[in-house]
């Protein structure tokens, strides 16, 4: 079968033809702009960050031989060939580990309460006044701006060398982070079990307990186990600045060119990482099935 | 008005055993879950060597420091710190811009609809091993490589954000339509057609969203990875608080933030101006 296709007159399909050639051209010139643009932008970013293409071809077999150097032993040979000297240090190492998960839990947690206690006046729907709805949100969004690390520098200073200083960075900037998400589930919450509680006369302190923490305590727990996985992360480099945790031993390890260390430590965060977010899911999968599990 | 019901207690128990006689373990997971996590968080107490004594005395020390940090001031070092700032911004830039060109062709290599599941699984793994380590640890490895400044940073950042861009846009390929791609190969085209012509178009927008979210998040980063010499307004922070000139970091913290927000507000209006209304996160 065939089927006749209709084709325009020649008049109306240059007159088509032409409108959609323009569409097309004022289009391609907005991105064209941007691109340009784009690219100044990059130029001028490279000289700022001083960009040495030159350096960077010349030392690039560094970078492959650092990886070749951190695994190989001292006595030349492959790390996975003899593992006892590879992670030579491991008791210490999960040690310190052990404390980085301890800094990231003890952070977590005091930051997930301060969260609490402050987000029922930074959400939208249930804050008494507005202008302590506008403080809490501006010292919430100082403290999650801020980078965990400088936190841990200050408080390095304050508290002295230690986990104690990487505690409180990690809470300060937990706070700060879920302070926000915790704020913004109260706002999705439904007002009319408010409406209901206040209409009986209870004071605001019961609307919140009674009406609202039952609709989003899930979802609190929920976000602060997934901060809790970022925290690790975080944790295990603030040894870098002295507040405690594997970092320590890591940026020891790295400045003082002990390959082999430098490879096995990794392994072991990594790895603490990944099981740490298998656990973490698993848990949240159980808590609150499987749509909570991302 | 009809009365109140009689109620038999003892028929509904029967009929609803769940509700009236919940099992001990059920009744007692929740306080069991609070009371292990609270025993943690003490023993954490105990073993991070958080004595009350110390505690108070830090809190004061940290009284002190922020009293010495108002009013904040630059002293004569301002340019230094414009420059510095300008090295941050840079710095973010470019490390994000490289990250996303080295993983776009990557990321199609990880995407489910377009490699066997042979090759998408290693190039799963590489990509986590690289986001499992963190931005800071790279930039210590990239100094050893091209020494310190703000290049070092550049390269920190490009390499951190490849393995996160490569998750991140193997997942928008994945979700893509492949009714397009179909229709491609229907006319013809090849296989890189069918990528060029099918999937680009709906994901690029995507990608263009999270490389802008990026570009926020990784000033934040940018400012940190100078604290191990690797370029930027971080360098010259950690430098002041180890001389404990105090007013000047507070101006340092000042000019981060305001920094933050001003390339927060840009790149928000920029996203919206590329996708539409659409959230990205």
């Amino acid at each position: 079968m065939t089927v006749a296709v209709s084709i325009l007159p020649e008049q109306q399909l240059a007159a088509l033809n032409a409108a959609y050639r323009k569409a097309v051209a004022r289009k391609r010139l907005r991105l064209s702009a941007g691109f340009t643009l784009f690219v100044a932008a990059l130029i001028v970013a490279s000289i700022g960050a001083e960009v040495n293409l030159r350096t960077f071809f010349t030392y690039f077999g560094n970078f492959v031989s650092y990886f070749n150097r951190i695994l190989t032993l001292d006595s030349g040979q492959r790390v996975w060939t003899d593992l006892g000297e590879w992670f030579w240090g491991l008791h210490k190492w999960l040690k310190l580990l052990g404390e980085t998960l301890l800094i990231s839990y003890v952070g977590t947690l005091i930051g997930a309460v301060l969260a609490f206690l402050l987000n029922f006046f930074s959400a939208e729907n249930t804050s008494p006044a507005s202008w302590l709805r506008f403080t809490v949100r501006r010292l919430l969004e100082f403290a999650r701006t801020v980078p965990g690390i400088v936190f841990a520098l200050i408080f390095v200073m304050a508290f002295g060398l230690g986990p104690v200083a990487g505690v409180l960075a990690i809470a300060i900037h937990s706070t700060g982070a879920l302070g926000k998400q915790f704020s913004e589930i109260v706002e999705n919450a439904d007002m009319k079990p408010v409406e209901g509680i206040r209409s009986t006369g209870a004071s605001w302190v019961s609307c919140m307990r009674f009406a609202i923490l039952p609709q989003v305590s899930a979802g609190y727990a929920s976000y602060a186990l997934l901060r809790f996985e970022i925290n690790v992360r975080e944790a295990s480099v603030m040894g870098f600045v002295g507040a405690g945790g594997i970092g320590q031993e890591l940026i020891v390890a790295i400045r003082k060119f002990y390959y082999s260390d430098v490879s096995a430590i990794l392994v072991t965060i990594i790895v603490t990482v990944f099981l740490i977010d298998i656990t973490t899911g698993w848990v949240r999968g159980r808590l609150f099935g499987k749509e909570a599990r991302n | 008005m009809n009365k109140p019901q009689d109620v038999n207690t003892e028929e509904l128990r029967a009929r609803y055993p769940d509700v009236f006689g919940r099992p001990a373990s059920a009744r007692l997971a929740t306080p069991a879950m609070l009371i292990a996590a609270l025993a943690i968080f003490v023993f954490g107490l105990v073993d991070l060597d958080f004595s009350p004594a110390r505690f108070i005395s830090g809190l004061s020390q940290l009284g002190w420091i922020s009293m010495m940090m108002m009013p904040p001031d630059p002293g004569s070092s301002l340019p230094l710190y414009l420059k510095a700032l300008g090295e941050t911004l840079s710095i973010a830039l470019l490390g994000t811009t490289l990250a996303a060109l080295l993983a776009l062709p990557v990321s199609l290599l990880a995407a489910r609809n377009i490699v066997p599941n042979i090759v998408r699984f290693p190039v799963r793994r590489f990509l986590d091993s690289i986001r499992g380590v963190d931005t800071l640890i790279w930039a210590l490895v990239w100094i050893n490589v091209v020494g310190l400044g703000p290049f070092a940073g550049v390269l920190a950042i490009a390499v951190a954000d490849f393995g996160a861009f490569g998750k991140l846009f193997s997942e928008a390929i994945e979700g893509a339509d492949q009714k397009q791609v179909e229709g491609i190969r229907a006319s013809g085209g090849s296989a890189l057609h069918e990528i060029r012509f099918g999937l680009m178009p709906q994901v690029l927008p995507v990608i263009a969203g999270q490389v802008l979210y990026f570009i926020e998040s990784n000033t934040r980063s940018a400012t940190i990875i100078g604290i191990v010499g690797a370029g930027g307004i971080g360098l010259q922070l950690a430098e002041q608080i180890r001389v404990l000139e105090w007013q000047k970091v507070s101006f340092l913290i000042l000019m981060i933030l305001v920094a933050v927000a001003g390339i927060d507000f840009i790149s928000g209006k920029l996203r919206f101006a590329i996708i539409g209304k659409r959230a990205v996160a």
